[in-house]
């Protein structure tokens, strides 16, 4: 299959056409043709590479009613990503190599993205014995991330051990910092909201002691550390401090936490109520500055899809998590590009380059070059839509920003040199596995 | 709407005092006699007939507010009312005659509202009724028993009530009723 | 007025008017027959998913006062303690033609969630909800303070200068919340003792002033000494160390009962620990006014269910 796209522009600014030939990139310059090729008229439009996401909760094995790797990975295309990371807590856990060959397998047979299973640090979640991460790093799947997300790696010996072990295979810890004690029963950010809204409240310092404990832990053994979702300036202060060491640590932020703050729990709308909890808006600026500047290094979406039922309650009994590929692109796009805060070529660093970097991903380091993959995206910076349920490709419907109105589209998708997303529209699954068999 | 007076300050002062010796006829005096006005203008009516009364025959009528609001068959149909107090005199009603007073009659539910919440009160000798117009359109078999003046209206009018104490002047006017949206 | 969901919804003229509601209804109770037909026709649902025998009667209690019919859904033995949702429960009971839900629930937040919800189209009362809010209770606590304080000429009062004191587990308290938020629109002022770790983080930007030291609050001879109820897994969870530590600094013992001045009332929202924070001479001493609160806990909700299923708004 050819593509020839013409007349976009380039995250460094530049206009250009090209041609795609056999999944790769085969021609860049102007006034290309090709015959027999899908022609792409990408005028106006931004292109950036393909996203990669490393915090994505696909849900499969286990919890097929809220999202599927086919799902999740259509919901992934339509956002404009081309990888991303499963996150390990399905059931059974992603804590053997069994499990995360199941998972890559199941989104190669899709082809909608590349995904990459992380494993699990220990055995089923429970924070007591290393799983076989030797095991699971030289499967089939290989993989390079391990973490226990959605529970916090707290015991600090384990931690100790998981950082050292991991540097046998050649990968990275992404801690999920939360002590938990100070969290027990925790609703959300601990604050004068949280006392005025009788929500039990989820202390910054519960995030930042463990951030403070884990770079430490870090220099001693001399590992790479990634950590999850910061969500306050305080978590931002102890990352710029370890990098001022030389501490090798990477940092990575969610969308919402660019966007939204704590306030919006005041009407115990549960769709905000996710872990770790919005903050304060003192902290949605920090955690913003701290992206262009480059303390935190990326935007992860922690897609988080569930039921309805479990958000369709009570403030403390709902779910934690929002959904968060379909829209992900829109909302970097109204926190922190609209401003000037990040340029094109700054989102293509922290949602493709960055990302793929750290999950040791290959492809994604030179894109748009001749001979590389062909996974990129193009975009409509100057579109605004209301955000509607016709949005959403995965099973999860839980998203605050529904009805409001977001700036960006995504236009077209193109994993591997498959359309994946063409006029704005999914291409069928069984156009894109076909293509990608 | 240009409203047209029906009663000034001394045609009401003349109907409040007729009314009162009529009450004293029919009870044949004063004694055990309950006034009870119903809020907000029947509750001035009442003390002004209690006046005139203390003067004919003093020291021997006890004047009191009913609050009728919370045996109102419309609570649901229109905005919500406040209710004001219920004020029984000391004595009580259980034997006495009470005398109901209200400033218009119109449809007879207040009345049947008011005649409830007597009912859960206690229970009186005799109940009757004053008001100070008649303005008809009954419905509900409902008849006053002492009354100021009759007066004939359309359904589409409406009766405006004013009293010193509460709108600086004495007076009775008829009005088009403003069109509602 | 569609719901009660918190008394942060009430400007001081509602409040008041609500108080002075509640007089009228509590003359009802004086009467030949306590009985008013206001809401005859009326359906009113409690349910409650927690259990509160006290708040479920005073609710039962003010509605058939007022002549409404009453389901009551409470935790143990339905549904509600087989794990059903409070949208589940919500449209069951309201498939059966209800005007009003009166909601007792363990999570803060429940009765704006339902009220917000398109579940049902019932008013909402909330009768506690998680550690947020009790507004009957606000409203109960004031209009006895106002009661204790002008008698019959209560009508029509706020409770401007009036000084409160509210001692204890404020943290985990609704209807400390409650008292704060509505007791500051009242226009009186209100200070609140205890140990740090039951003060909310972030109390300060209450309209409040605070303290630790209850001896040193009751020498201010305040005007109302609340004293709320303290539980003891609060103790496995290290909020205090123990019971006698936290009677001996924060109970309202006989040598603090005995130091009140004069005019010092007694209120607890009950039920009490008696030997823990009020000691028994304390609750019963003629100061107290424990029982009016339960008294007049009738009459605040007789007043409320009138409000929120009278007007136009109401039923349909």
């Amino acid at each position: 299959m050819t593509l020839l796209i013409t007349g976009a522009r380039l995250p460094d600014g530049t206009n250009t056409d090209l041609v795609v030939k056999n999944g790769v990139i085969a021609e860049l310059g102007p006034g290309l043709s090709a015959l027999g090729a899908i022609v792409i008229d990408a005028a106006g439009l931004q292109a950036l590479p393909g996203l990669v996401d490393l915090h994505t909760h696909l849900r499969e094995p286990g919890f097929e009613q809220s999202e599927t790797v086919l799902t999740g990975s259509r919901a992934a295309a339509a956002g404009g990503f081309t990888a991303v990371h499963a996150m390990a807590n399905t059931s059974p856990v992603a804590d053997t190599a069994g499990v995360v060959e199941q998972v890559a397998s199941l989104g190669e047979q899709h082809g909608y993205v590349t995904v990459r299973p992380i494993g699990a640090v220990t055995v089923g979640l429970a924070g007591e014995r290393l799983s076989e991460i030797g095991a699971m790093a030289q499967s089939r799947a290989a993989v390079r991330v391990f973490s226990d997300d959605g529970k916090c790696v707290s015991d600090a010996l384990l931690m100790r051990r998981a950082l050292e072990y991991v540097k046998t295979f050649g990968g990275v810890i992404a801690q999920h910092a939360q002590e938990p004690r100070l969290t027990e029963g925790a609703q959300m950010n601990e604050g004068a909201l949280s006392s005025e809204l009788g929500l039990a409240g989820w202390p910054a310092v519960a995030e930042e002691a463990i951030i403070a404990r884990d770079v430490l832990l870090a220099q001693h053994v001399g590992a790479l550390l990634h950590v999850c979702h910061l969500s306050t300036a305080g978590s931002v202060e102890v990352i710029r401090w370890a990098k001022a060491r030389g501490i090798r640590v990477t940092a990575e932020v969610t969308p919402h936490h660019l966007l939204l703050d704590e306030q919006l729990a005041a009407g115990y709308d549960s769709r905000f109520k996710v872990n770790p909890p919005l903050r304060r808006s003192e902290d949605v600026l920090a955690l913003r500055a701290a992206l262009a500047e480059g303390i935190i290094d990326i935007v992860a979406t922690d897609h988080a899809p569930h039921p309805i039922e479990t958000k369709e309650c009570a403030w403390q009994e709902a779910s934690f998590g929002m959904v968060g590929l379909e829209s992900a692109l829109s909302v970097v796009q109204a926190a922190v590009v609209d401003s000037g805060q990040l340029s094109w070529g700054d989102v293509a660093r922290v949602l493709s380059r960055t990302p793929a970097a750290i999950g040791q991903l290959a492809g994604y380091d030179a894109p748009f070059t001749i001979g590389a993959p062909a996974n990129f995206t193009l975009i409509d910076p100057s579109a605004r839509r209301v955000f509607g349920l016709e949005q959403l490709h995965g099973k999860g419907a839980n998203t605050p920003y529904l009805g409001r109105e977001l700036p960006g589209r995504v236009v077209a998708t193109v994993h591997r040199g498959v359309p994946t997303v063409l006029d704005g529209e999914l291409r069928p699954a069984e156009e894109v596995a076909n293509r990608v068999a | 709407m240009a409203a047209r007076t029906v009663l000034h300050q001394a045609d009401i002062t003349r109907a409040l005092t007729r009314i009162s010796h009529e009450i004293l006829e029919s009870n044949q005096g004063s004694s055990d006699l309950v006034l009870l006005g119903i809020p907000t203008r029947g509750v001035l009516l009442a003390q002004r007939i209690g006046a005139i009364l203390d003067q004919l025959e003093p020291g021997s009528v006890a004047v009191g507010e009913l609050d009728v609001t919370m045996y109102r068959d419309d609570l649901a149909g229109q905005p919500t009312r406040t209710p004001s107090p219920t004020r029984v005199p000391a004595g009580g009603i259980d034997g006495k005659t009470v005398v109901l007073v209200d400033d218009v009659l119109y449809s007879g539910r207040t009345i049947r509202a008011a005649l409830d919440a007597i009912n859960d009160l206690g229970r009186p000798r005799a109940v009757r009724l004053a008001v100070l117009v008649d303005r008809g359109h009954r419905e509900l078999p409902i008849r006053a028993d002492f009354v100021g003046k009759n007066l004939p209206t359309a359904v589409a009018e409406r009766i405006n009530v004013k009293l010193i104490e509460t709108d600086g002047e004495d007076l009775v006017a008829i009005a088009e009723r403003e069109a509602t949206a | 007025m569609k719901h009660l969901l918190s008394v942060r919804d009430l400007d001081r003229d509602t409040a008041v008017g609500i108080l002075d509601l509640a007089e009228d209804m509590a003359d009802v109770a004086t009467r030949a027959v306590p009985k008013l037909p206001t809401l005859r026709g009326r359906t009113v649902a409690n349910l409650f998913f927690e259990d509160s025998t006290r708040t479920r009667l005073s609710f039962e209690a003010a509605a058939k006062r007022l002549s409404a019919d009453v389901i009551t859904v409470s935790a143990k033995g339905s549904s509600v303690s087989k794990g059903e949702s409070l949208k589940d429960t919500a449209q069951t009971i309201a498939a059966m033609g209800i005007d009003a839900v009166v909601l007792r629930h363990g999570a803060s937040g429940a009765a704006r969630v339902l009220a917000d919800s398109h579940w049902i189209d019932a008013a909402v009362i909330n009768a506690g909800d998680g550690t947020h809010e009790h507004p009957t209770q606000g409203l109960l606590d004031a209009y006895t303070m106002r009661k204790t304080l002008h008698g019959d000429a209560a009508r029509g009062k706020s409770l401007d200068g009036v000084r409160v004191t509210i001692v204890g587990d404020i943290l985990h308290s609704r209807v400390a919340r409650s008292n704060v938020w509505l007791l500051q629109t009242l226009g009186a002022s209100v200070h609140l003792v205890g140990p740090e770790t039951l003060l909310p983080l972030g109390v300060d930007s209450w309209p409040v002033t605070r303290g630790t030291d209850l001896d040193a609050a009751l020498a201010e001879n305040p005007d109302v000494v609340m004293m709320l109820r303290v539980q003891s897994e609060r103790m496995q969870a290290a909020f205090f160390p123990h019971e006698r530590e936290y009677a001996r600094q924060w109970g309202l013992d006989d040598a603090r009962l005995a130091r009140l001045a004069p005019h010092t009332m007694v209120m607890h929202p009950g039920p009490m620990n008696r030997g823990l924070e009020i000691s028994s001479a304390s609750a019963d001493s003629a100061r107290s006014v424990v029982l009016h609160q339960v008294a007049n806990g009738v009459s605040i909700r007789m007043a409320v269910l009138y409000l929120v299923l009278s007007g136009s708004g109401a039923g349909a």
